[in-house]
């Protein structure tokens, strides 16, 4: 039975407190009824009811989540094809700069990504907008999806493929009745990620919003470049605890999953016997 | 058939999104700067056939990385941001092995939570976890009046909009890819070797050296690749918490086009920052290869 030692004990407690005070004090000042964010004056709900009155806030974020949506659902599909395709797709002409496109967005500069999606949208002479945004997006969250889901497809067992196609199904139902509910964890955590990715993402959307469509960060970023503001602190709780509640609930959730496929697992193999 | 078009439509949307622009770059690195929509020149112009193709390829040059070169500005946005990465990678490596040392010898139960409190910053804003360092950091922030409460200093400190904010930005928004890969190599140790170094007559502090830190060397490796890579081409990072005198490439990059809308000179700038970041990644996928077959 291992414990924690003082020097273990010590390095964690800093660890966490330098993760989580920030974000802290970000929360308790949201709450603050003075302007002067450095000042604490009282307890206040003021800044949220100022937000909620905002329309350019609200525009932007019906917006970014409308492009989080829809980009995290297309690379999803394409992700999970690509993954597929580099596991299970044998050799091609052309594996290799496909594995290439695959993993070179994930180390690609952001302000690299932007600029030259930017210049190719131009070049086609597309209006920049929500859908722009939609492309960009989609590219690079599709990589993240792909490397999620064949990280899965890597680590499960094929035979139970193999098994359905010998006992006469068609590869494609092959992959929706025994493949595709077995990797369904990954595509949902992939889906996640991408719409986290999306949400998020600032630089990318600088370059590929046209003045149709305006995304949160980009509004978040023209306001706090001017200094600390309370009504971003109050958009920011939100957002913080939009994520905590999810990131919890989602864990909560993959660990029932877990338990329970285990569960089913042992009484199969009882069965078995 | 069904096969291809499985591969085909991913295969497809890269090429054309990913691939496809950065032609595009490379082209309008080499094109001249014009007073035009789209502001550069030359055009692909087909409409002209031949003539009009090799006019086009007569019309590139590589005139704007000349210009990157007797440019103070550029090298020097180059070389702070390499040292800029640099430092704070040394930092975050500093800040993060302890932290992922100390969840590895935690006991088995508390282990899921402590992953689970490391990760969940990383799945929060990125640009939001940056604000949060303005209001921190600045003359009348809270770690000032902190600071001058406790009576450590008399006068505020100025942090923020200089490069020490800078640092502290990435230590902080990219610490989770520092301790993740550190702990995976330091879960995976053997205690006991370290029982055996000890044994055999080591203090525990050289059987850390001795043991502990070349079996997470692989661990190390990618962890400050995976700092040292994105901090590289960092542009939030800098604009919010580093000062006018803080030389990024990224910001140079972001700058140059949105605000003198020079596209030729920031695809050129582009290009060169990819040329630079080919060996740190190539470095990296090698470290994870030689981890892969290490482990089959």
């Amino acid at each position: 039975m291992r414990r924690f030692t003082w020097f273990n004990a010590t390095s964690l407690s800093f660890g966490l407190a330098f993760l989580y005070l920030p974000m802290l004090i970000l929360v308790i000042y949201s709450f603050n009824e003075s302007k002067l964010v450095t000042v604490w004056a009282g307890f206040s709900t003021k800044w949220y009811g100022e937000l909620f009155q905002n329309e350019a806030f609200l525009d932007a974020a019906w917006v970014t989540v409308k492009v989080a949506v829809m980009s995290s659902t297309i690379a999803s599909i394409l992700g999970t094809m690509a993954a597929y395709v580099l596991v299970r797709g044998g050799r091609f002409n052309g594996r290799t700069l496909f594995s290439g496109m695959i993993y070179a967005p994930l180390v690609m500069p952001e302000v690299i990504t932007g600029l030259s999606l930017l210049l190719l949208f131009i070049g086609i002479g597309l209006d920049r907008g929500v859908l722009t945004i939609v492309l960009a997006h989609t590219t690079f969250s599709m990589c993240y999806v792909s490397v999620v889901v064949s990280s899965r497809l890597v680590s499960f067992d094929r035979s139970l493929e193999e098994a359905a196609l010998d006992l006469g199904c068609s590869p494609f139902e092959a992959f929706r009745l025994v493949t595709l509910p077995i990797i369904a964890p990954a595509v949902i955590s992939g889906w996640l990620l991408a719409f986290t990715l999306s949400l998020d993402d600032l630089v990318i959307a600088s370059f590929t919003a046209g003045p149709s469509a305006t995304t949160l960060p980009i509004k978040i970023f023209s306001a706090v470049r001017l200094g600390v503001s309370p009504e971003i602190n109050a958009l920011s709780t939100i957002m913080i605890s939009i994520v905590t509640v999810g990131v919890i609930t989602a864990s909560l959730m993959s660990k029932r999953a877990t338990v329970r496929q285990q569960r089913e697992e042992r009484a199969a193999e009882r069965a078995a016997d | 058939m069904r096969r291809f078009t499985l591969i085909a439509v991913p295969y497809a949307w890269l090429l054309v999104l990913f691939l496809v622009p950065f032609v595009i770059v490379f082209k309008i690195s080499l094109s001249d700067t014009a007073l035009a929509i789209p502001p550069y020149t030359p055009t692909l112009d087909f409409s002209s056939g031949w003539a009009g193709i090799r006019a086009f390829f007569a019309g590139l040059d590589f005139e704007n990385f000349t210009f990157l070169t007797t440019d103070d500005l550029y090298w020097k946005a180059y070389l702070s941001s390499l040292q800029i990465a640099a430092i704070s990678t040394v930092l975050t490596l500093l800040v993060g092995y302890p932290i992922a040392y100390a969840m590895a010898q935690s006991p088995d139960e508390w282990r899921p939570t402590l992953m689970m409190l490391v990760i969940l910053p990383f799945w929060t804003s990125f640009l939001i976890r940056v604000y949060a360092w303005m209001g921190i950091l600045s003359n009348e922030g809270f770690l000032n009046q902190f600071l001058i409460w406790t009576g450590v200093i008399s006068e505020p400190l100025t942090i923020l909009n200089t490069n020490t904010a800078v640092y502290i930005g990435i230590v902080y928004t990219y610490l989770p890819f520092m301790i993740l890969p550190i702990y995976a190599a330091l879960e995976k140790l053997d205690s006991s070797l370290l029982e055996a170094a000890e044994d055999l007559g080591c203090s525990r502090l050289t059987a850390f050296w001795l043991v502990t830190v070349p079996l997470s060397k692989q661990g190390i490796i990618a962890g400050c690749f995976l700092v040292f890579i994105p901090a590289l081409g960092e542009f939030v990072i800098p604009s919010l918490l580093g000062g006018s005198q803080t030389l990024m490439i990224g910001k140079v990059l972001f700058e140059e086009f949105f605000s003198n809308r020079d596209w030729p000179v920031a695809s050129a700038v582009a290009v060169i920052l990819l040329l630079i970041l080919i060996i740190p990644i190539v470095l990296f996928q090698r470290n994870e290869q030689k981890q892969r077959e290490a482990e089959e």
